[in-house]
């Protein structure tokens, strides 16, 4: 503790002289709004609550399910799992981790105060029993597949800070304790977080002494703030700046694929969408050959290498290759603009139709150029675009019910979808399957696209509790759904971390585009 | 005097009911806060959980309502995103822009006064000429650039200054100030001069043209017919008479600085509230834009109240004529 406490004076001393080898300084685009780990269930929070709690299960870099605060877990009959847990574990404040834990978390979090995301998400519906002080059982009426995914975003904390502990408790630091690889130390919103290695951790011990995370959210700033060495490492490098950061020598920079498609979801439910035009009051939209010719008319690989600066990759379906559930049949679809115009003459409109596209402007990479590009590409075929884009904040709520009825109010979109539990059940669940509130289903199904036999083998595969057979039932799910263009997919999505060579440090990348300091490690 | 006060704060009373009216419906009509909060894998159920955690289940009247009892307490909402109230959270970032802004203020102050005056005393010199030609610069560049363009020379190229952030502070009556230490001053540098430049060039331009119009003033005349030194004549009876029109537009300018550094703070990372009221606008926390702007008013009305007592000293005219009412 003594050398601790040395190390913090001698840091603050020559704070901002250099960093010293066992102190990180991050430069972050996005700030957590709380410290509480369970108070806002959305990207930036879950990245920094993954540094000082852990999981019971933990996701991998490639979001592979790893043993946390659980060393092991099995389906013991159709509706109940089976959690062991790690033994030996201690909090930050020295007490022992068990079941009871496990338990008051699983009650509090979705039930926090205010709570603009809750954390419901993954515990409703769910009942928890302790077996032993190690052991856990999770019980559900139906089967539940998807249980191991669903606990492995829900942070644990420790049953010591007591029922009614509340947010502001856990931002000034008194309730904050964890089990992770690192200690939280001090907030400053919107200045710095500080955070210490916890020398009692179970697992490898966190590569770094001191984390001290800056939020800077202007993108020239940042890059800037790692030129000059103020900091050691950003995330959220933008596109426009890897070419010049690859010429620098002391910077490395760190890319990999994400978990989020970026696709048009297009009106499939109004003869006489809002804003097509030219087609005396029929929507094209529902004919196969026109969503086939404007899926054909994008040039994905121009869009990649021109708007995207060669940082992303083409896609042909809701996941990218390679995760859970995605299809081996699926390609991206080739650029072909003169198959384009044939299949747009033979649906009956060889002229075109007049359409527009809205999108977000601040809410994914170059979101608005990608819907400049594909407005230009989707003219050179005869459709007569135009395009619309406006910040997410009036985005989202009109693209989601912003029409009569609280009905999605644009005709066709521009939107991304990250898959939060890195299988294709997230997208399925929520883009493809019919718009369904009781059962959760179709949250996000803006085009509101319903095919049976899609629902079907979508419901069948989250009740397959067996990983190959659900496994294949979504793959099954995603070719249905891709081959009958229920959405056009564009690209993934590719993130860029950067660090400074000098300092030593290497980010591994994640395809759940978290920035989290368990994947930066020493070189 | 008294009167006048008076009808003044009753109109000033009335501003900030009609703003409050404004701002809280005009907020209230853009998109849905909701939508940008939630976890896109949300279901139905966990939307309307979330509208009802956030109070957006009762319809606008009703919250309105809500709102203004709160507020005459002194509640101005919980935030949307942070979840914790409004006010503390603006509390929390109002030194740090106050510590920029009075910075940038304190610049505008010792760089413009002197060098109008100079370019107002000696209009043909070329120290003038340059100094007024200057000036055009500080009002036509982009503060984000500038800004960017100073952090590339002074932190990228030259390495002397930290790029972006508030350095250590020291706590003085409780609140956290960076400018008492040499760290803290570093990183106030370049923000500071930043928002500081177009004041800068607004300063010079009001005090050298007011320079130029004493100069020909009778009192001035006799002045120099009395014998009195031309030091004496400048930083007396010049200076005095100048800096009644800069006072006035330091005293609204000085609004702006605290109110709408945004750009600046954006910039420089600096841990303000222009930072927290752009980025509560991107993701629309009501409560804190609301509370935020009805501040701003509230420090508008104050300024303007401030600078009229100011004026009654520095101009025995307006004292007496407000007597005499």
């Amino acid at each position: 503790m003594k050398r601790i406490v040395t190390l913090a004076a001698a840091a603050a001393l020559f704070a901002g002289a250099s960093a010293s080898a066992q102190t990180v300084k991050v430069g972050l685009f996005s700030e957590p709004s709380a410290m509480d780990p369970h108070y806002h269930n959305l990207g930036p929070n879950n990245a920094f609550s993954s540094n000082v709690y852990e999981s019971l299960i933990l996701q991998d870099e490639s979001q592979k399910l790893t043993p946390g605060l659980a060393v092991s877990w099995k389906p013991v009959n159709d509706t109940t799992w089976e959690f062991k847990l790690r033994k030996g574990v201690k909090f930050h404040d020295g007490s022992d981790f068990n079941a009871d834990d496990v338990i008051f978390t699983f009650e509090r979090a979705p039930n926090v105060a205010n709570s603009p995301s809750t954390f419901g998400t993954y515990l409703k519906g769910k009942s928890f029993k302790k077996i032993d002080d190690y052991t856990v059982h999770a019980i559900t009426e139906k089967p539940y597949p998807l249980m191991p995914v669903d606990l492995s975003q829900v942070w644990i904390i420790s049953s010591d800070v007591g029922a009614d502990v509340t947010t502001a408790q856990f931002n000034s630091g008194k309730a904050a304790i964890g089990t992770g690889q690192y200690k939280f130390i001090e907030w400053k919103p919107g200045d710095t977080i500080l955070i210490e290695r916890n020398d009692g951790y179970w697992g490898d011990k966190a590569a770094f002494e001191r984390v001290e995370v800056k939020p800077i959210k202007s993108n020239p700033s940042r890059v800037a703030a790692l030129l000059a060495g103020d900091v050691d490492f950003i995330d959220n490098v933008p596109t426009a700046d890897i070419e010049r950061l690859k010429t620098e020598s002391d910077i490395v920079l760190a890319s990999g694929i994400s978990n989020r498609v970026i696709y048009l979801h297009m009106d499939r439910f109004r003869d006489d969408s809002p804003y097509i035009t030219g087609t005396n009051g029929k929507n094209p939209l529902f004919d196969l050959r026109v969503r086939k010719a404007i899926s054909k008319a994008i040039n994905r690989e121009a869009i990649v290498a021109r708007v995207m600066e060669g940082v992303a990759i083409p896609a042909g379906q809701l996941l990218p290759p390679g995760f859970f559930g995605t299809s081996e049949n699926l390609k991206a679809e080739p650029y072909d603009p003169e198959g384009a115009k044939k299949l747009l003459a033979e649906a009956g409109y060889p002229d075109g139709f007049g359409l527009t596209i809205h999108g977000p402007n601040d809410r994914y990479i170059n979101d608005a150029k990608i819907a400049q590009a594909i407005g230009q590409m989707l003219t050179r075929i005869g459709i007569k675009m135009k395009v619309e884009t406006m910040p997410k904040s009036v985005f989202f709520s009109s693209a989601s019910r912003g029409g009569p009825n609280k009905t999605p109010k644009y005709s066709f979109i521009l939107v991304g979808w990250g898959s939060g539990t890195g299988e294709a059940s997230s997208p399925l669940k929520s883009l493809v399957h019919s718009k369904d509130a009781a059962n959760g289903f179709g949250a996000s199904n803006r085009g509101r696209y319903s095919n049976p036999e899609a629902d079907k083998l979508i419901e069948e595969a989250l009740a397959t509790v067996d990983d190959a057979k659900r496994e294949a039932l979504l793959a099954k799910a995603t070719e249905i759904a891709i081959n009958d263009l229920a959405i056009i997919p564009l690209h993934y999505q590719v993130n860029t971390w950067a660090t400074r060579k000098e300092a030593g440090l290497k980010y591994l990348p994640r395809t759940d585009e978290r920035t989290q300091f368990r994947s930066l490690v020493k070189q | 005097m008294w009167a006048y006060l008076t009808r003044r704060l009753a109109q000033a009373i009335a501003v900030v009911f009609v703003m409050a009216v404004i701002v809280f419906f005009g907020v209230n009509v853009i998109g849905n806060p909701v939508d940008i909060l939630i976890n896109p894998e949300f279901t139905e159920a966990e939307y309307q959980q979330a509208i009802r955690a956030l109070g957006l289940h009762l319809p606008l009247h009703e919250q309105f309502f809500v709102f203004l009892s709160n507020a005459l307490e002194g509640d101005l909402g919980i935030s949307f995103v942070w979840g914790e109230p409004a006010l503390k959270l603006i509390a929390q970032r109002l030194p740090a822009t106050l510590e920029l802004a009075g910075a940038a203020m304190f610049l505008s102050i010792v760089l413009g006064v002197p060098l109008g005056m100079y370019a107002g005393t000696k209009p043909h010199s070329w120290v003038s000429k340059s100094i007024v030609s200057g000036s055009i610069l500080g009002f036509s560049l982009p503060t984000f650039w500038v800004g960017i363009m100073m952090i590339m020379v002074f932190a990228v190229m030259l390495g002397i200054l930290p790029s972006t952030g508030r350095g250590d502070t020291v706590e003085v009556f409780g609140i956290e100030w960076s400018f008492l230490t040499w760290n803290g001053l570093t990183h106030l540098a370049m923000p500071a001069v930043n928002l500081a430049l177009t004041n800068i060039a607004l300063v010079i331009r009001l005090s050298r043209a007011g320079t130029r119009e004493v100069m020909l003033q009778d009192y001035i005349k006799f002045a120099r017919a009395k014998g009195l030194s031309q030091r004496r004549i400048t930083l007396v009876h010049v200076l005095k008479n100048t800096l009644i029109p800069v006072v006035t537009v330091l005293g609204l300018e000085l609004g702006s600085l605290i109110a709408f550094s945004v750009v600046t703070e954006t910039v420089f990372a600096w841990p303000g509230m222009g930072k927290l009221i752009i980025e509560s606008i991107q993701v629309l926390d009501r409560p804190i834009v609301v509370a935020y702007l009805m501040l701003t008013v509230l420090l508008f009305v104050t300024i303007n109240f401030l600078v009229d007592i100011v004026y009654s000293l520095l101009d025995p005219r307006v004292r007496v004529s407000g007597a005499g009412k």
